[in-house]
């Protein structure tokens, strides 16, 4: 039932810029697949690519094994949900996702029962008659759902579709549509920004940078398994610590401090640690540093302190629960050694 | 107290009512100032007109002597009494019924092919636009003579090819559909404002039916006419209000007299000759407010039938 997809040195160019430059990726049958990365990464061209709107340049997009550079939109099987929901004003909401099935000459009653089935599923029965501009932004993220779900597609694919939502809805809707899949079972690529997201929907992550996959695999693999620095920067939010630092002998040198992490450090000169792996005061593992507290925020759940190490370089670190953590002291900062990142000068993770 | 409470608001009135003037003045007297020449403009060269020939239509005045008042006899006698009228009328309403859509499907047509992303737009705009500058006035309207003449341009044309056509403009068949063409002609000015509505329309639209595999004809017919149709309705009230106005290009083709046969008696033209043809100031007064009737009446039409047939968007 489910579908494959395979991108096989996927190149777009217009004119003589080249934005993407020779993707390779496969997508398991039935995955949950998010491309993550900043503005202008290429994550939304790769998609727009994937679904036939941006003729491909160069390579081969197969979806279940078949080659589909040149197959048009209306054919691969796919159904999109675009960030600004797409839907035709002029239309009610049952004519809207009616739309495709007309268009496809399918009959009135098959109409009804398939519209009236995604309905149900995201629950817009009683929105059926309205005009879109009647609808809240939530509901309207739902008909457009809902229009991608009439047609059956095999491929779900989704554009930032959270975007426009308040943070609230955007986190009930993201449940949502993890539960969708879970129902369906469909093949679904989604393009976000927000690596949160990334991390709790997805079953594979990619992470896009400037048209070139930077990496892509599970998300805790991600997390705790960077190939590089930008990674490892991207996923996890407070984003990961980084100290410039120098190798000495097998121990680490950050300015005047000079410390061991159990391991080969050759070629390192960037120590990587998340903000959620130190401790402080009362420590345990290597003493990475003395900070000086600038901030504290106490958010109930967890503490969040902003410092700064003696030798100037800023620090962020995530304490559980609610701790006493005076501005302007200056206290040691810990950390289990295996949770320390080092990275190379050319910016790539030492294993 | 109360006594003395009613001598201070008694004393205060009078000086209270100077100054509430005074202080308008101070407030609002510049932007009155700044809207005087239109305003001088407004009531001497449009209200003032109106109302007075609106008075005159109910009178008898040939310019010379002072207007005599008649009554409705001027309205009676249009609608009894007057075949010239129910002529210039029925050669309007023709032209009306047929310039009119079919200039907004021309300027429709070529706004969806400007708007396919072509090199050079900023040129073919302007270029499509100058008919509709041009078109009113006297020398296109002398050019557009000569091209349908007995020995005209289109004759020529035809010869070419071994026709031998009539004289467009002399033909009664023809002469008006010579002054319909010409109309179309002028389609610049819808056309810049379908173009500005077409790019209005958000290209995600496109992109969802193109998934759903609606072919352009069907994406034209369910997404593009739909969500342009307060912009057809902008230009076909515009339009309309236009043709009923139409006079210069039946003057100078017909040479004033809305021949062969009245078939271009347009009715501004025939109102045109009332006026300064025969000094009937107050007959062609009457009709001017009967023609003003008229543009009200399918104006407020369109509005009326908007609601049915226009999306707005919000």
């Amino acid at each position: 039932m489910s579908t494959s997809i395979e991108l096989r040195q996927l190149k777009k160019a217009y004119g003589d810029v080249e934005v993407i430059h020779g993707v390779d990726l496969s997508i398991a049958p039935g995955d949950f697949t998010v491309f993550v990365g900043p503005s202008g990464c290429g994550k939304s061209t790769l998609l727009r690519m994937i679904a036939g709107l941006e003729p491909i340049t160069g390579g081969d997009l197969l979806i279940d094994g078949q080659r589909m550079n040149e197959v048009p939109a209306a054919r691969r099987g796919i159904a999109m949900v675009f960030q600004s929901y797409a839907l035709y004003p002029h239309m009610s909401v049952y004519q809207n996702l009616a739309f495709g099935l007309e268009t496809a000459k399918m009959p009135k009653a098959e109409i009804a029962t398939r519209v009236q089935r995604a309905a149900e599923i995201l629950k817009i029965e009683p929105l059926l008659k309205r005009k879109p501009k009647q609808l809240s932004g939530g509901q309207r993220q739902r008909v457009a759902i809902g229009r991608a779900i009439v047609r059956e597609p095999k491929i779900f694919l989704f554009d930032e579709p959270l975007s426009n939502l308040d943070a609230e809805l955007r986190v009930a809707m993201r449940v949502e549509i993890a539960k969708l899949h879970n129902d369906l079972g469909n093949t679904m690529i989604y393009v976000t920004h927000d690596q949160v997201e990334a991390m709790t929907m997805a079953d594979k992550i990619v992470v896009l940078r400037a048209g070139v996959i930077e990496q892509s695999g599970a998300p805790l693999d991600l997390y705790n398994n960077p190939r590089n620095l930008f990674v490892a920067g991207f996923i996890g939010s407070p984003k990961m610590n980084f100290l410039s630092v120098s190798a000495d002998g097998d121990a680490l040198r950050a300015g005047s401090h000079t410390f061991s992490v159990g391991r080969s450090v050759s070629g390192a000169t960037t120590l990587g640690v998340r903000p959620e792996h130190i401790t402080v005061v009362d420590g345990t593992g290597i003493h990475l540093a003395d900070v000086k507290v600038d901030l504290v925020e106490n958010l109930g759940g967890q503490t969040v302190v902003y410092a700064t190490t003696t030798d100037g370089q800023p620090m962020t670190i995530v304490l559980e629960g609610q701790r006493e953590v005076a501005p302007g002291t200056t206290v040691p900062i810990h950390v289990d050694p295996s949770k320390v990142h080092l990275f190379n000068a050319e910016g790539l993770a030492i294993r | 107290m109360a006594v003395a409470h009613e001598t201070t608001t008694g004393i205060d009135a009078a000086p209270r009512q100077q100054s509430a003037f005074s202080r308008f003045w101070q407030q609002n007297g510049a932007g009155y100032m700044f809207l005087l020449p239109w305003l001088i403009g407004f009531f001497g060269l449009t209200l003032g007109p109106m109302v007075s020939s609106l008075y005159l239509s109910f009178t008898d005045f040939d310019l010379l002597t002072s207007p005599d008042w008649v009554g409705a006899s001027n309205y009676v006698r249009m609608f009894t009494a007057d075949p010239k009228f129910s002529t210039s009328m029925r050669v309007t309403m023709f032209f009306v019924i047929f310039s009119v859509p079919l200039k907004l499907a021309f300027a429709l047509g070529v706004a969806l092919l400007l708007n396919r992303g072509m090199k050079g737009l900023p040129l073919y705009r302007a270029l499509f636009y100058l008919p509709s500058l041009l078109g009113a006035s006297v020398a296109i309207a002398i050019l557009w003579r000569q091209i349908f003449a007995g020995d005209g341009l289109v004759n020529k044309v035809l010869a070419l090819f071994g026709i031998v056509g009539p004289s467009w403009i002399s033909n009664p068949n023809y002469s008006l559909w010579t002054l319909i063409i010409l109309s179309i002609w002028q389609f610049g000015s819808p056309m810049i404002i379908f173009l500005a509505g077409l790019r209005q329309i958000p290209q995600d639209m496109y992109e969802a039916a193109s998934l759903d595999g609606a072919s352009k004809w069907r994406q034209f017919w369910k997404i593009t006419l739909p969500l342009l149709t307060p912009v057809v309705f902008f230009n076909a009230i515009i339009q309309t209000i236009e043709a009923f106005k139409s006079f210069t290009p039946a003057f100078i083709i017909s040479g004033g007299t809305g021949n062969p046969i009245n078939s271009t008696l347009f009715y501004t033209l025939y109102l045109y000759q009332e006026a300064f043809g025969f000094f009937r100031m107050g007959y062609a007064s009457a009709l001017a407010w009967v023609l003003l009737a008229l543009v009200a009446f399918f104006t407020a039409f369109s509005f009326l039938t908007s609601k049915y047939w226009v999306h707005y968007d919000d």
